[in-house]
């Protein structure tokens, strides 16, 4: 590690409306160094690099780049500073290409031509494999953060921020993220790299800093510290991992046959004959790269999306023709990974928002007449069940942060006694404790024998929680497997997609 | 510094406050304009919001005020339903138009016989034929992607040269000495939509109005296909999530509001207008668009908006007549009102912040 220090903050302290987002955070990073900042959703981490990266103004406190006083009051001017920054969430134009879509972040940028021997000179450079010409619409996940991180390079960045980098990566593709870091910090790039993934951060960061409710409080060498004692500071709480009690499986709830879909738009995935088993009191797993058919799929289990009637059977009904409300009624319930605007109505209260999926099987109308005062009982019952966070029911949607969102949108569907739920990134941007309290609450409803689909990107999770696991790439399923026989590689070669029957059965021979 | 910070729920507060502020400060900014062209702006004020209800020919004035502000009402009442849904039918005028041309033909279609069963036939075909001018959009819509605002729209266009047509040709009056228009149905008893209490202004479509408001809030508030409405306007998404089907809703939106209008214009015509002819239509159906607004889509505020815009119309006739005031002047003041509106409506999501902005 280094000595000298490239940035240090101090005393930074900025609050909103009711809350106090950064309480005084003193953090030194030095040159050189990938500096972890390590925090569950809402302990401030995401402000604190806004500051950072000149989006916010702190309320007090000052910051020191280089020895000299550093207030940047817009991105532009931080990026004059030579600090540079991968969102979570790309800002890319899928109908343009990659160098199209570079030059527009740029204040002067070169002709086309220079630009994209440039890309393909860094790309080379950093080992991070990019076409300039290829339409942004084309990418995968992983080469659209590699356009993004291109796009900061290309400034020759002395701190480059990185938020939640990994979440939308397969493991491949994260080991080639983690030489280029590991490559730029040789060079001298400090790199401010925020996650709560903490074997990735063991295994790549100097240092890390750990917020909790906005105070800094502690810092660690990763490498020297265990997973479990990081968690314990960043939730300041003993955790307790979900028990997996050993479950009987009963016969086969949910089952769909060469289920096939036309992509629903230019930049969606068509599916491509899927074939889902699930039985009652399983947990199937499905992984995947974000992109590759997961909305699809749970748009058509859903009822969003219909299909022939045949095509998916539930408890030896063939629902595929059913609308979302018939196949509730049956007991088949989905939660969709998008919280706001799909799974929840953001200006709605959470009366309101309960009764979106609960007035069927909650009886919460009578001859389509609404009964309020059940349903606000109904959004009373998850709030206190899933210790959501809110002043009542009366709030609205967005009023609540994402975890407590989640909370909610999971503990409607899990308090309806589903007989089979299909969920989507059910923990996505959601903190460790809470993530817990819902993979616990997944875990119960299939002890009691519901079928349960767990379409995610976050691995562990699913390795955590399923009986069998498969992949999505490009609209197909892999075969199923179970967990408890896969190897990481296994599991990487089914998300690319080059896991066939045959390779696989191959693999499981010599195993 | 004067920052701008959106709120974590809007005000319920300052959304009941903003339309009664809009309205102050568009009577003083009209003061003001009114004084700058000189004319008296106190008298000016008093002519437009108090000679109407409470002056001295108020009696003639007040049946005026239900029946200006009873079709607005009507209208904009089953407009609101499609804005709340995002479905836009613009074309509440052609609707209008051909609610009150069925209705009156089927009552023309039974002159002279006289029957009991003639006016609620009348009000049956007007509101079947608004249902099936809006039904074009919306068909068009729901098969072939076209957009409603447009197509609703140059509909009312169509609508104009029908209207035009049928007074000329197939609705004029064979005794009218050859002069474009229809019999009159206020001297057609059994089709005449008379006042229900002489010289009081409140006739079958006044009460329609009232009903449509009551009618229209227990749906929004009480009845599933009012959540689903709410649901599609706030998040499509979500929406279909929770089993609304978006077709079905944009034909039930565009149908009653096209059925509500066509209603409006079939009371008009057997009521204060009396006949069919070529200017029938004053512009009923866009002037709703924006009482719709004016009530925040609120049952309840469209009446009151509809109230206030009727009020602003025959104050603003008054004016014209004896303070001799003109009728751009009217129309500006008109406009401030909703400017002022829609602009004081960003205290409901907002809330505004005085001092420094940052502590460098």
């Amino acid at each position: 590690m280094s000595t000298t220090a490239l940035l240090n903050l101090d005393g930074l302290t900025k609050a909103y409306p009711g809350v106090v987002a950064n309480d005084n955070v003193t953090l030194s990073i030095g040159a050189g160094e990938i500096h972890a900042l390590l925090g569950e959703n809402g302990a401030g981490k995401s402000t604190l690099v806004k500051m950072i990266y000149g989006l916010v103004q702190p309320d007090t406190g000052t910051m020191t780049l280089r020895g000299a006083a550093y207030h940047p009051n817009e991105p532009r001017e931080a990026r004059k500073n030579g600090v540079a920054m991968v969102f979570q969430h790309f800002s890319l134009f899928d109908a343009l290409n990659v160098s199209e879509n570079i030059a527009l972040g740029m204040e002067n940028p070169p002709t086309m031509r220079d630009l994209a021997s440039k890309i393909k000179s860094v790309s080379q450079t950093y080992g991070l494999p990019l076409d300039p010409y290829r339409t942004v619409g084309t990418l995968s996940a992983g080469e659209r953060q590699r356009v993004e991180i291109i796009r900061c390079l290309l400034q020759d960045p002395k701190l480059l921020i990185m938020d939640e980098p990994t979440s939308v990566l397969t493991p491949q593709e994260v080991e080639i993220l983690f030489q280029t870091l590991r490559k730029l910090k040789s060079e001298g790039t400090s790199i401010l790299y925020i996650s709560h993934k903490l074997e990735e951060i063991r295994s790549l960061c100097d240092h890390a800093t750990i917020l909790r409710l906005g105070k800094n409080v502690g810092e660690c060498i990763p490498a020297q510290t265990s997973a479990r004692d990081m968690a314990e500071l960043m939730v300041g709480t003993a955790l307790t991992p979900p028990e997996r009690t050993q479950r009987d499986l009963g016969p086969t709830l949910l089952q769909t046959f060469d289920l096939s879909t036309p992509a629903p738009s230019a930049f969606g995935t068509a599916l491509k004959s899927i074939n889902i088993s699930v039985k009652r009191g399983e947990i199937l797993g499905i992984g995947g790269v974000a992109g590759n058919g997961q909305d699809e799929l749970l748009s058509v289990l859903c009822g969003e999306t219909t299909v022939a009637a045949e095509k998916i059977s539930f408890a030896a009904i063939p629902v595929g023709a059913m609308c979302p409300n018939a196949r509730r009624e049956l007991g088949l319930l989905t939660a969709p990974e998008e919280r706001l605007g799909h799974a929840a109505a953001p200006d709605m209260s959470l009366t309101e928002n309960a009764l979106l999926t609960g007035a069927i099987r909650e009886g919460l109308e009578n001859r389509g007449f609404l009964k309020w005062t059940a349903a606000k009982s109904f959004a009373e019952k998850i709030i206190t069940a899933f210790d959501v966070r809110t002043p009542g029911p009366d709030s609205s949607a967005r009023s609540l942060s994402g975890g407590n969102l989640q909370k909610f949108v999971i503990g409607r569907e899990v308090l309806q006694r589903p007989k089979a739920l299909v969920v989507n990134q059910p923990t996505w941007g959601v903190d460790a404790a809470a993530a817990a309290a819902i993979r616990q609450s997944l875990l119960d409803l299939a002890t009691q024998g519901a079928a349960i689909i767990c379409i995610s990107q976050d691995l562990d999770e699913l390795m955590e929680i399923s009986d069998s696991f498969s992949a999505l790439n490009e609209g197909r399923l892999s075969t199923p497997q179970p967990v408890h026989d896969l190897t990481v590689e296994t599991i990487g070669l089914m998300m690319g997609g080059a896991a066939t029957d045959a390779a696989l059965q191959n693999q499981e021979a010599t195993v | 510094m004067i920052r701008l910070e959106k709120r974590s729920q809007p005000s319920r507060e300052w959304s009941i406050a903003t339309p009664i502020l809009a309205v102050l400060i568009t009577i003083i900014v009209g003061a003001m304009l009114f004084s700058a062209i000189g004319k008296p702006p106190f008298e000016a004020i008093r002519t437009i919001f108090w000679d109407p209800l409470f002056g001295e020919f108020a009696f003639y004035y007040r049946p005026q005020l239900l029946i200006k502000a009873a079709p607005l009402v009507l209208i904009a009442i089953g407009l609101s339903l499609g804005f709340r849904a995002g479905v836009w039918n613009i074309g509440a005028e052609g609707q209008y138009i051909i609610g009150a041309l069925s209705g009156a033909g089927v009552g023309l279609a039974f002159y002279p016989i006289e029957g009991l069963y003639i006016l609620p036939l009348m009000v049956l075909a007007g509101a079947f034929g608004g249902w099936l001018w809006a039904m074009i959009p919306g068909l068009l819509k729901v098969k072939f992607g076209t957009n409603e605002i447009l197509v609703s729209l140059m509909l009312v266009y169509v609508a104009e040269q029908l209207l035009a047509s049928m007074s000329l040709g197939l609705l004029k009056n064979p005794e009218g000495f050859g002069f474009p228009g229809s019999r009159n149905l206020q001297q057609y008893p059994s089709a005449h939509n008379a006042e229900l209490i002489a010289g009081t202004g409140m006739h079958l479509g006044v009460v329609a109005a009232l009903i449509a408001v009551i009618f229209a809030y227990i749906l929004l508030t009480r009845h599933r296909l009012g959540f689903h409405i709410r649901l599609a306007g706030e998040a499509q998404r979500a929406a279909r999530f929770a089993g609304v089907e978006p077709n079905r809703l944009i034909l039930f939106c565009l149908g009653i509001s096209g059925a509500l209008a066509g209603l409006a214009g079939l009371f008009e015509v057997a009521g204060p207008a009396g006949q069919v002819s070529i200017d029938f239509n004053v512009g009923y159906g866009f002037t709703a668009i924006i009482v719709a607004f004016l009530g925040r889509l609120h049952p309840v505020g469209i009446l009151l908006a509809g109230a206030l815009m009727a009020l602003t119309y025959i104050g603003g006739d008054i004016a014209q007549s004896n303070l001799g005031l003109p009728s751009a002047a009217i129309q500006v003041f008109q406009g401030m009102l909703l400017f002022f509106l829609l602009a004081l409506d960003l205290l409901t999501n907002f809330r505004i912040k005085f001092g420094k902005s940052e502590v460098a």
